[in-house]
């Protein structure tokens, strides 16, 4: 976890000009080699798995699968199901999470890598850590039993100040139940703090020091440092941690599915709205699987979100490919 | 609370005196209890240990907390036999009893024509597989209400408030359910099962059957009502119903009782019946059997569409789907053994972990059938 040097080491002049291999050499390569393709392999896989089951329900398919809003996957001789809720929900409540998640995040790299002292900042970062290994399904039983009954004073007073904003407007499911978009948002921003600190704080602490002592040298306050070194410095970084921060939520199933109220009604961009992510749809349904075309139905809405965590993985690569620092 | 019902059964297995139900009885000295005139099931049968010594099942949640009850005594009467029950579904207790994985299903369902019944029956090497109905569990409509701790509904009213046509509690059909007592004037929140369910499923069946004119939705795990928000799971249900005002929901007896919610009497034409072990039972009386034989599969409508006095209908019904023939010798042994001792013993335990115990006439057919497994 040391911060290494800032080395891009030149070729040297006096290298030999023969490469010599040695076993070591080859067999070292050759498994980096393998364990490289084999994660090529395994993400084809997967998707060729999806697609080959999802293909026969969706020929199947009587509505929109895109722009559809009902999902009726029950009876298999009468599937007539569309993605466009879940998906909106899935990306909404994500959004959601990732709004709260990367300026608290921010805070804290930025705390632990400029402002606390070292001794403190050591412990301080393995308590954010130890919050990525809380399992799921503990997030969402306290999501549902302890955060949701707690927020009811805040849900009411934002619904009836702002309920004018579509946001805070009151939503398809009971607001005091609790069991709403803006929970679950709330407890995925928790999820999401410890990914997204973890890998900001290794960049921001990989700040050139001779830029920081030039900043200092100028004359500059602890903030200006931090404006005009560490944050330029950081900014790719940090853009591409939050992305894998949003990947991760877009996947969370358990703590969604406990805290979600579902609803047979339609999703209407309220945060005081129910209904189901992408993958709390395929986890509520998935004990019942008895028949290939109605799973196939889930696959297709998997396939789905298979898709979107592949965009915005690609989205934070894109980040990180414009910057020669992590080249 | 599982670990002190645990508790509390073994402590009555050793004690072997302490009657927990209206109808249990003491072992050495079985009586009638207090099934107005029914015989009280036998408390005891002669088992035959032995076989396999760790049995697995698989399948349906609805019945998870009565295998419970049943493996413990299984355990107390054959030492050292055991049996693991999964409760991940009924669809994958079919599919790995079929897959020779599981050696006993169970299911909310019977095994569905087609399919499912010709792989059984492969599995079972060309012999029939027997949906049997062991378990029976009491669906509470619970409530919330501030103002209202009695509250009476009819099947038809229920269909309406879970379909969406009465939205307030002081609607004027509901005031007609309680004998005119009118009731607070707060907007009704549906509260269902988010997850498919057996639950979902029997309930539908019962409003199916005893409102046929107002719930024309039809059945099946997934809530069709379209009204109302879901809930993950039971404890999920039980949860959202106690977090808010105005709240009424559909959950297995057990998780009504747990969180202490209000549970409100049916009447089905003979007036209000409240939720009881004993209520349950006269309603499980009904149920009929479809066809002849040993594989008993229930004809819940009739039961569903009762409407005789002081029965609760609103039962769920879950099956163990086994072999008639084609065990191994050891397998079918530990099989008889344990469902003979489900079936006697550890009915008694089976009223505190919110299940209803078997009818007498009930529990004769289930031993006929147990013991011509072979």
């Amino acid at each position: 976890m040391e911060s290494r040097p800032h080395d891009p080491r030149p070729p040297s002049a006096d290298q030999p000009a023969k490469v010599i291999v040695r076993p070591g050499d080859r067999i070292f390569s050759g498994l980096a080699k393998s364990a490289g393709i084999l994660i090529v392999v395994m993400i084809a896989a997967i998707g060729v798995f999806l697609l080959a089951q999802a293909v026969p329900s969706l020929i199947a398919n009587k509505a929109n699968f895109l722009f559809s809003r009902e999902w009726v996957a029950g009876d298999p001789t009468n599937l007539s199901f569309g993605v466009l809720d879940l998906l909106l929900v899935t990306v909404f409540s994500s959004i959601f999470a990732l709004i709260i998640a990367m300026p608290i995040s921010l805070g804290i790299a930025l705390f632990l890598t400029q402002y606390a002292p070292r001794r403190l900042a050591r412990p301080f970062a393995y308590v954010i850590d130890l919050l990525a290994a809380v399992p799921s399904i503990i997030y969402g039983l306290w999501g549902a039993v302890v955060l949701a009954p707690t927020l009811e004073p805040v849900t009411g007073w934002l619904n009836s100040v702002f309920g004018w904003l579509f946001l805070f407007e009151t939503g398809n499911v009971d607001r005091s139940i609790g069991q709403t978009i803006f929970t679950a948002g709330i407890v995925l921003a928790v999820m999401l703090l410890p990914i997204i600190t973890a890998i900001s704080r290794e960049v921001f602490e990989r700040t050139p020091t001779m830029q920081i002592e030039g900043a200092l040298a100028l004359g500059a306050t602890r903030w200006e440092v931090v404006r005009t070194t560490v944050l330029p410095f950081g900014k790719a970084g940090y853009i591409s941690a939050s992305m894998l921060g949003l990947g991760r939520a877009l996947g969370e199933t358990i703590a969604v599915m406990i805290i979600l109220a579902t609803t047979s009604r339609t999703f209407g961009w309220s945060l005081f709205d129910g209904g189901d992510t992408i993958a709390s749809k395929i986890a509520r349904a998935a004990a019942e699987f008895n028949d290939p075309r109605s799973a196939g139905a889930y696959i297709a809405a998997g396939l789905v979100l298979f898709l979107l965590t592949f965009v915005v993985n690609a989205i934070a690569r894109s980040f990180i490919v414009g910057k020669k620092e992590y080249e | 609370m599982k670990i002190k019902r645990h508790g509390a059964l073994i402590s009555l297995m050793a004690a072997g005196a302490l009657a927990l139900t209206a109808c249990g009885s003491d072992q050495n000295t079985p009586q009638s209890g207090g099934n107005a005139g029914a015989p009280a099931p036998t408390n005891t049968a002669p088992v035959d240990c032995g076989g396999k010594k760790s049995l697995v099942a698989e399948g349906s949640s609805a019945q998870k907390g009565a295998m419970e009850v049943f493996t413990q005594a299984y355990g107390a009467k054959c030492a050292g036999q055991q049996l693991a029950y999964t409760s991940s579904g009924s669809g994958n207790g079919i599919k790995q009893f079929n897959g020779g994985i599981a050696d006993i299903g169970g299911s909310d369902s019977p095994l569905k024509e087609g399919d499912e019944t010709t792989k059984a029956q492969e599995r079972c090497k060309g012999n029939p597989a027997w949906n049997l109905p062991l378990v029976f569990g009491p669906v509470a409509v619970a409530y919330k209400l501030e103002g209202a701790t009695d509250v009476t509904l009819t099947p038809d009213v229920l269909a309406k408030i879970f379909s969406g046509a009465i939205k307030t509690w002081d609607d004027a059909a509901i005031t007609a359910a309680n004998g005119g007592k009118a009731l607070p004037a707060k907007p009704i929140v549906v509260i269902y099962r988010g997850d498919e369910s057996g639950t979902t499923d029997n309930f539908q069946q019962y409003l199916g059957a005893a409102a046929a004119s107002s719930w024309t939705k039809g059945a099946g795990k997934k809530f069709n009502g379209g009204v109302g928000q879901g809930a993950q799971g039971s404890p999920g249900v039980a949860d959202a119903i106690a977090a808010a005002d105005g709240t009424i929901g559909y959950v297995e007896w057990s998780f009504a009782q747990d969180k202490k919610l209000s549970m409100a009497k049916l009447d089905s034409g003979s007036g209000g019946v409240a939720l009881t072990g004993e209520t349950a039972a006269n309603a499980i009386k009904e149920a009929k059997v479809k066809g002849s034989g040993n594989d008993l599969q229930l004809d819940l409508k009739a039961l569903y569409a009762s409407k005789t006095a002081n029965s609760y209908p609103l039962v769920l019904a879950t099956y163990e789907i086994v072999c008639s023939k084609g065990y191994d010798a050891d397998t079918a042994k530990a099989v008889k053994a344990f469902l003979t001792v489900a079936a006697t013993d550890a009915q008694a335990g089976l009223a505190d972990a919110g299940y209803s115990p078997l009818p007498q006439e009930f529990q004769d057919k289930l031993l006929t059938a147990i013991k011509a497994i072979a």
